[in-house]
């Protein structure tokens, strides 16, 4: 990039969140430049997912903001905050059980090309041959073509995880929060994911991931970020967070303890 | 635009219009073949298709559709005193008002899901029927139920015909609809075909896909960037349409509607339709109508003596024993069978009458192939 600061496309600045007694986010702030690929990590209950709720619109926050590309996301709905070109993958697979999985894959086209309500009762799914060639390249990508017309409810867990990100993916979403994405899945299964995230890191696709497998967040993070008790401790490059003595003490402290 | 369709569902379209237009022929031998019985059929065959859009499609289970049906019998039976005697402008003014009260219902009750929405949709429904019998006796006549008059205005028929002696008849451009004849009989058959075809259209439309969807998972489809409440909306006014379609041919083929119409058991009624025949499949609530229908008529007709004949074979003191429990079951005690019938259907066979049809076929299908496993893959869900 020419200039020294590039775009930041999702600005989370002082955000707190509480439920009940429980701070779950203290002063959190995040940047996330364009076309990375940002790391969130940190030892359990440090409050990622609450984070990943608040920047999908899931969860309000109690003060603070979230700017994604320029707008304020505080008092968007969920399906406009996925208009504006945002799609999560979530922690427990959020799938279409009972449809199968190329209908699963073409509902979240239908949405990004027909916006959030289109009375389109007339035409038949079945003449829609661009959207499903799209969705069944799509399927490809995640390795699940040759199951495209099971029941999505059918698949194992690592499976529905991957058909979740195919959902995602066929959005083209400027912005793609992944909470967990490998959780569950085979070593070999991890692998391959991890490689289809890199083929769309060079799509120029901004992501945010959410990872326990420090293996998955060192093959594809730019920047990491490392939340414990609900606060930013560390920030920089993956070399600087490998080396950095407050991240292995809250990691160690947890392990230990 | 009727290239849409694929090979699979024109005979499907085909095959359902040839059973139905052939239905005076084909249920002769069940003893149903005259037109009143038939008509029952078909009208409730399309309130049901209608609920299946919403309950089948979004899983949205409204315990108030009799509503819509009476409303739409009311306004059917207006335009039969004030405008004509044709049933045309009778069916029309009858969707219009169902969808407007659909509207305004929908609007309040899909403002919560699952058992709040069920109650909401029994509330409003309820309060309508309550509503008939009080205070809009002026626009129902409360108990007796709106009825022809010879002092009827009928403006547009007065322009073209003098009024016989007594009340006229509902006709379609001079055929008579109302009465009981197989005209009457074709029309509502005609009607319910297009009705099939309309929901046909639905299922396999993006729009029928999103209600699949928004039934399967809901949240899904908010973080996927859908609005889920236009479609909710819509299809509730869409089957609240046919519901107004359905009292509009109750009031066409009978010129009379009364508040009873309205009323809760008339909810439930449909309700228990579309179970029995098989939630979200096309063919299965016309089927759950039919046989509903069918064996309420059945078994209304049985009354003790009846039974004695049928059981005489038995010696006096069994007779007795048994006739007096069986004639718990019919006649008025009609209800306690489908109950119990209903009980079973949703426990043994929770897809209905047509997840039974299809088990019969693919173990038919298991038979005939021999040992060549089917590629389950491979087949399209059924409906």
């Amino acid at each position: 990039m020419t200039n020294q600061k590039s775009n930041i496309v999702l600005d989370v600045s002082g955000v707190n969140k509480s439920f009940g007694g429980l701070r779950a986010l203290t002063n959190v702030n995040l940047q996330v430049e364009e076309g990375k690929v940002h790391a969130i990590i940190g030892p359990n209950g440090a409050g990622k997912s609450t984070l990943l709720n608040v920047c999908i619109g899931r969860l309000k926050p109690d003060n603070g903001h979230v700017v994604f590309n320029g707008q304020t996301l505080d008092s968007h709905q969920p399906h406009e905050i996925n208009q504006l070109g945002v799609s999560r993958v979530f922690q427990t697979p959020e799938i279409f059980a009972d449809l199968n999985l190329l209908e699963n894959v073409m509902i979240p086209a239908f949405a990004k090309r027909d916006g959030a309500f289109t009375f389109n009762a007339l035409k038949s799914v079945s003449s829609e041959t661009e959207l499903r060639a799209e969705a069944e390249e799509i399927l490809h990508d995640v390795g699940l073509y040759e199951r495209r017309f099971h029941l999505a409810g059918s698949l194992s867990r690592g499976d529905k995880r991957r058909l979740e990100l195919g959902m995602c993916l066929i959005q083209k979403p400027k912005l793609l929060l992944l909470d967990e994405p490998t959780a569950g899945m085979a070593r070999h299964d991890t692998n391959m994911t991890i490689e289809l995230l890199k083929r769309i890191k060079s799509r120029g696709m901004t992501k945010v991931i959410i990872e326990h497998d420090m293996h998955v967040v060192f093959s594809l993070a730019d920047k990491i970020s490392v939340l414990a008790q609900g606060t930013v401790i560390a920030e920089g490059l993956p070399e600087e967070i490998r080396g950095n003595p407050r991240v292995k003490e809250a990691y160690l402290g947890e392990a230990h303890g | 635009m009727l290239g849409n369709l694929s090979k699979n569902d024109w005979i499907l379209v085909i095959g359902f219009s040839a059973v139905v237009l052939l239905a005076p022929i084909l249920f002769q031998p069940i003893g149903a073949a005259y037109p009143a019985i038939l008509e029952k059929f078909c009208i409730f065959g399309l309130f049901a298709i209608g609920f299946n859009i919403l309950f089948g499609l979004t899983g949205y289970l409204s315990f108030g559709h009799a509503a819509f049906l009476g409303v739409g019998s009311y306004a059917a039976v207006w335009s039969f005193k004030l405008l004509s005697m044709n049933v045309l402008p009778a069916i029309v003014l009858s969707m219009v008002f169902a969808g407007v009260f659909a509207l305004v219902i929908g609007f309040v009750s899909l403002r919560r899901s699952g058992i709040y929405f069920s109650i909401l949709t029994l509330a409003f429904a309820q309060m309508s029927y309550n509503m008939a019998y009080s205070v809009l006796t002026p626009l129902t006549n409360g108990e007796t139920g709106l009825q022809l008059s010879l002092k009827d205005p009928r403006v547009i028929d007065s322009l073209f015909v003098t009024a016989g002696d007594g009340l006229p008849r509902t006709s379609l451009f001079g055929v008579g609809i109302s009465g009981g004849g197989l005209p009457g009989f074709y029309f509502t058959a005609v009607v319910l075909i297009i009705g099939f075809y309309v929901a046909l259209r639905i299922f396999r439309s993006p729009f029928g896909l999103m209600l699949k969807a928004i039934k399967s998972n809901q949240n899904r489809m908010r973080y996927t960037g859908f609005n889920t409440r236009p479609y909710l909306m819509a299809a509730f006014v869409i089957s609240g349409v046919y519901a107004g379609l359905a009292g509009s041919l109750m009031a066409a083929v009978d010129p009379l509607a009364g508040p009873d119409r309205m009323q809760w058991t008339a909810s439930g009624e449909v309700v228990l339709m579309t179970i029995l025949g098989g939630v979200g499949t096309l063919v299965g609530p016309v089927i759950g109508a039919a046989v509903i229908k069918y064996f309420e008529n059945i078994f209304s007709a049985f009354n003790e003596n009846a039974l004695a004949n049928i059981f005489s074979f038995l010696p006096q003191g069994l007779r007795d024993g048994v006739v007096k429990i069986s004639s718990l079951f019919v006649g008025e005690g009609w209800s306690l069978t489908l109950g119990l019938v209903f009980m079973a259907i949703v426990i043994f066979l929770p897809g209905g009458i047509m997840e039974g049809i299809r088990l019969i076929v693919s173990r038919f299908k298991k038979r005939g192939n021999g040992n060549k496993s089917a590629v389950n893959g491979q087949a399209q869900p059924a409906e």
